[in-house]
C-alpha cells in the first residue's frame, strides 16, 4: 500500500469520525477551507504560479450561490453549481489577463483584479454591500435531506470536499499534472517540448478557480452568510499561508495547513488583535526557515529515517 | 463657469486631489522600482512602511514634541534604517531563492506591522495638524488652493525628479544602475554590492516614510492607510513596468489625475478606474508603457 492511500484512508476516517469529536461547524469550516487550499495549490505548488487575489473566487461564488439560492429560490445543489461556474468563468477572465505577464508581475495582476471584485462586491446591490447577503437558506439537497440538520449538512459538505480533493488527486497525478510540473520547473523547456504553455496554465487557473468557487459556495451554504470578508485581499494571503505552512507541493499539506491555521483562529479567538500579527509572524517564520512546510517536512524525515511508503 | 456641466471649482479641486494622490502612487512606485531593480524583490511591506512613516512622525509630534520640518527629515531617516535592519537580518536570505519567497515574506512583515500598530493605536485614526507655515491657501480666483496641498505637490515633483538624477545623472546612480544589470561584474570591480544592497533597499523604505510624513497632514493617521494604497500602487507598477524611473514617475501622475477626473465624471467607477485602465494595458502591451520584459 502506498502513502498516499495511507492518506487518503486516514482522511476519510477522520472525516467520518470528527463531527463526534470537534464542534461540526467547526470541521465544516476547515473542510471548506481545506478545498480552497488544495484548489490552491494546484496553482501555486504544481504550476509555480502565485496567484494574491484567490479571495475573488472564494468569494464571488458566495455571493452568487447565496443569490440563487436566498432569491432566486434555487435547490443547494444548483446554488454550489452556479457559484462554481461562476467562478470558473470568473477565473477564465483573470487568468486570460495575468497568464500575460510572469513571476511577481503575475502575482501583483491578480492582487489588483481581485481588488476589482471586492469593490464590484462593495458597490452592487445585489450583495448587500457592508451588510453582506444574510440568512440564506440551506434548502433540501435534490429536494429530499434536509440541509438545515447540521449533520446532514456535515456529511453533505464532507461529500463536496472529497469529490473536490479527489478531481485535484487525480488532475496531478494525470500527465496534465505532469506538463504543469514541466512548467514549474521549467518553462522554457517546456516550450521547446512542443507544449502550448500558457494554455495549460490558463487551464490549471481555471480548474483552480472554479474549485475555490466551490469552496466559497459550500461556506456560504454553512454559515448562511456571504460577506466581504472572503473577497477581501487578507483573505488571499490567508489561503497563501495555508498552502506554505502545510506544504505547497504536496497532497495532503494545504488540508494539514488549512487546519491549523482554521483551528489557531478558532482558538486563538480571544487573541483579538494579534492573530494578524500571529499570522505575520507565521508567515515569516515559514519563508525564512521551514520552506517545506509541515507535510513537506515530514516527507523529508520520513524519507532520511529509509521508510519507504 | 462650467467645463461639460461640471462647476470648474468642482473639478479643480478633484483634480488637485489626484494631483495629490498621484504625488503619493509616483514616490511609492518609484521606492518598489529602485529596490526591485536591485534586489529582484517586489516589497509587498512598502504600504506597511508608508503607513508607519506617517505614525512615527504622529508620535514624534505627540509625545516628543518634534516638529513636521523636523519629522521631514528625521523620520525617512529612522524607518530606513529600520528598513536596512530587515534587509540585513531577513531579506539577504533569499536572494538565491525564487522571487517570490521575497513577496511572501514581505506580506508577512507587512501584517506583523499594521497589527502592531492596530494593536496599539486602534483603527479609527489620528489627526495631524498642517504645519502654520502652510496652513492657508491662495485664492487662484477660479478655484481656492491650500497651501498645504500645492506643498505636497511641488516637494513630491522635486524628491521624484531628484531621484531621477541621482540615479541616471551620477556616479553613486551609475553604480545602482550597473548592479541592477549585473551584481557579479560590478562586485568584480571593486564595489561592495552587498552594502549596496542595503543603502538601496533604506532608501526605498525611506522614500516611502518620506511619503507617509507628507500624507500625514492631508489623510487620516491610520494603521490601513499603507495597505489600502499599496494594492493600487502594484496596480500602477503593472501599468508602467519597472524598467524605468521617469516611467514610475509619469504613469503615477497620470493614474492619480486620470482617477481624478474619473471622481468628476463617474464617481461610482473612481475606485476602480485604475484595475480596468491595469486590464486594458496587460491586453494591449503586456510588458507595460514603460516596461521590458524580464
Amino acid at each position: 500500500m502506498k502513502g498516499k492511500h495511507i492518506g487518503w484512508i486516514v482522511l476519510i476516517v477522520l472525516g467520518l469520525v470528527a463531527p463526534f469529536l470537534v464542534y461540526p461547524v467547526l470541521v465544516m469550516k476547515i473542510l471548506c477551507f481545506a478545498l480552497f487550499a488544495c484548489a490552491f495549490n494546484l496553482l501555486l505548488g504544481y504550476t509555480g504560479l502565485l496567484s494574491f487575489g484567490h479571495a475573488a473566487f472564494l468569494g464571488w461564488a458566495g455571493y452568487t450561490c447565496g443569490y440563487a439560492m436566498k432569491e432566486l429560490g434555487l435547490s443547494p445543489e444548483l446554488g454550489l453549481l452556479a457559484g462554481t461556474a461562476t467562478a470558473a468563468v470568473l477565473g477564465f477572465v483573470f487568468g486570460s489577463l495575468a497568464i500575460r505577464r510572469s513571476g511577481i508581475y503575475f502575482a501583483m495582476v491578480t492582487l489588483a483584479l481581485a481588488q476589482l471584485v471586492y469593490f464590484l462586491a462593495l458597490q452592487f446591490p445585489f450583495t448587500g454591500g457592508e451588510d453582506g447577503l444574510q440568512g440564506v437558506p440551506r434548502g433540501r439537497l435534490f429536494g429530499l435531506v434536509d440541509l438545515a440538520d447540521t449533520m446532514n449538512m456535515y456529511y453533505f459538505v464532507l461529500a463536496v470536499f472529497l469529490g473536490g480533493f479527489w478531481v485535484i488527486d487525480r488532475a496531478i497525478h494525470s500527465p496534465f499534472g505532469q506538463v504543469l510540473k514541466a512548467i514549474r520547473e521549467n518553462e522554457p523547456r517546456a516550450i521547446s517540448l512542443g507544449y502550448d504553455v500558457d494554455r495549460y496554465k490558463l487551464l490549471a487557473f481555471v480548474l483552480s478557480a472554479a474549485l475555490s468557487g466551490l469552496a466559497g459556495a459550500t461556506k456560504t451554504l454553512v454559515f448562511q452568510l456571504a460577506s466581504l470578508t472572503d473577497v477581501h485581499w487578507h483573505m488571499s494571503g490567508e489561503i497563501v499561508l495555508m498552502t506554505l505552512l502545510g506544504g505547497m507541493g504536496t497532497v495532503f499539506g494545504p488540508i494539514v495547513g488549512a487546519t491549523v491555521v482554521v483551528g489557531l483562529q478558532n482558538y486563538g479567538a480571544e487573541l483579538g488583535q494579534w492573530v494578524s500579527v500571529l499570522t505575520g509572524v507565521i508567515f515569516v517564520i515559514c519563508v525564512l526557515a521551514f520552506r517545506r512546510g509541515i507535510v513537506g517536512e515530514l516527507a523529508v524525515l520520513i524519507r532520511r529515517s529509509g521508510i519507504r511508503m | 463657469m462650467d467645463i461639460f456641466g461640471i462647476p470648474i471649482q468642482a473639478l479643480m479641486g478633484q483634480l488637485l486631489i489626484g494631483l495629490i494622490n498621484g504625488s503619493f502612487y509616483a514616490i511609492l512606485s518609484l521606492g518598489l522600482a529602485i529596490i526591485f531593480g536591485l534586489l529582484n524583490i517586489i516589497n509587498f511591506s512598502h504600504g506597511a512602511l508608508y503607513m508607519m512613516g506617517a505614525f512615527v512622525a504622529w508620535i514624534g509630534l505627540t509625545y516628543l514634541g518634534i516638529n513636521y520640518w523636523v519629522a521631514l527629515v528625521a523620520v525617512p531617516v529612522v524607518v530606513g534604517l529600520f528598513g536596512m535592519i530587515i534587509e540585513r537580518t531577513m531579506l539577504k536570505h533569499l536572494y538565491r531563492l525564487d522571487h517570490l519567497y521575497g513577496l511572501l515574506l514581505t506580506f508577512g512583515l507587512a501584517l506583523i506591522i499594521e497589527g502592531l500598530f492596530r494593536y496599539r493605536f486602534g483603527i479609527s485614526g489620528e489627526s495631524y495638524p498642517v504645519p502654520e507655515l502652510l496652513s492657508g491657501g491662495f485664492n487662484l480666483g477660479f478655484m481656492f488652493l491650500p497651501k498645504y496641498r500645492a506643498w505636497v505637490i511641488a516637494v513630491s515633483l522635486v524628491v521624484c525628479f531628484g531621484s531621477w538624477y541621482i540615479i541616471e545623472r551620477t556616479k553613486l546612480g551609475s553604480y545602482l544602475r550597473a548592479g541592477t544589470e549585473n551584481p557579479q561584474l560590478l562586485q568584480a570591480f571593486g564595489i561592495n554590492v552587498p552594502l549596496m544592497i542595503t543603502l538601496t533597499y533604506g532608501f526605498g523604505v525611506a522614500l516611502a516614510a518620506f511619503a507617509g510624513v507628507l500624507a500625514a497632514p492631508v489623510f487620516q493617521v491610520n494603521p490601513v492607510m499603507g495597505s489600502n494604497l499599496i494594492i493600487v500602487v502594484f496596480a500602477v507598477v503593472v501599468i508602467g513596468g519597472m524598467g524605468s524611473i521617469m516611467g514610475s514617475i509619469v504613469t503615477g501622475l497620470g493614474l492619480g489625475l486620470i482617477e481624478g477626473l474619473t471622481r468628476v465624471f463617474y464617481p461610482e467607477a473612481s475606485a476602480v478606474v485604475i484595475f480596468v485602465i491595469m486590464g486594458i494595458v496587460l491586453l494591449l502591451r503586456p510588458a507595460g508603457l514603460f516596461g521590458r520584459e524580464r
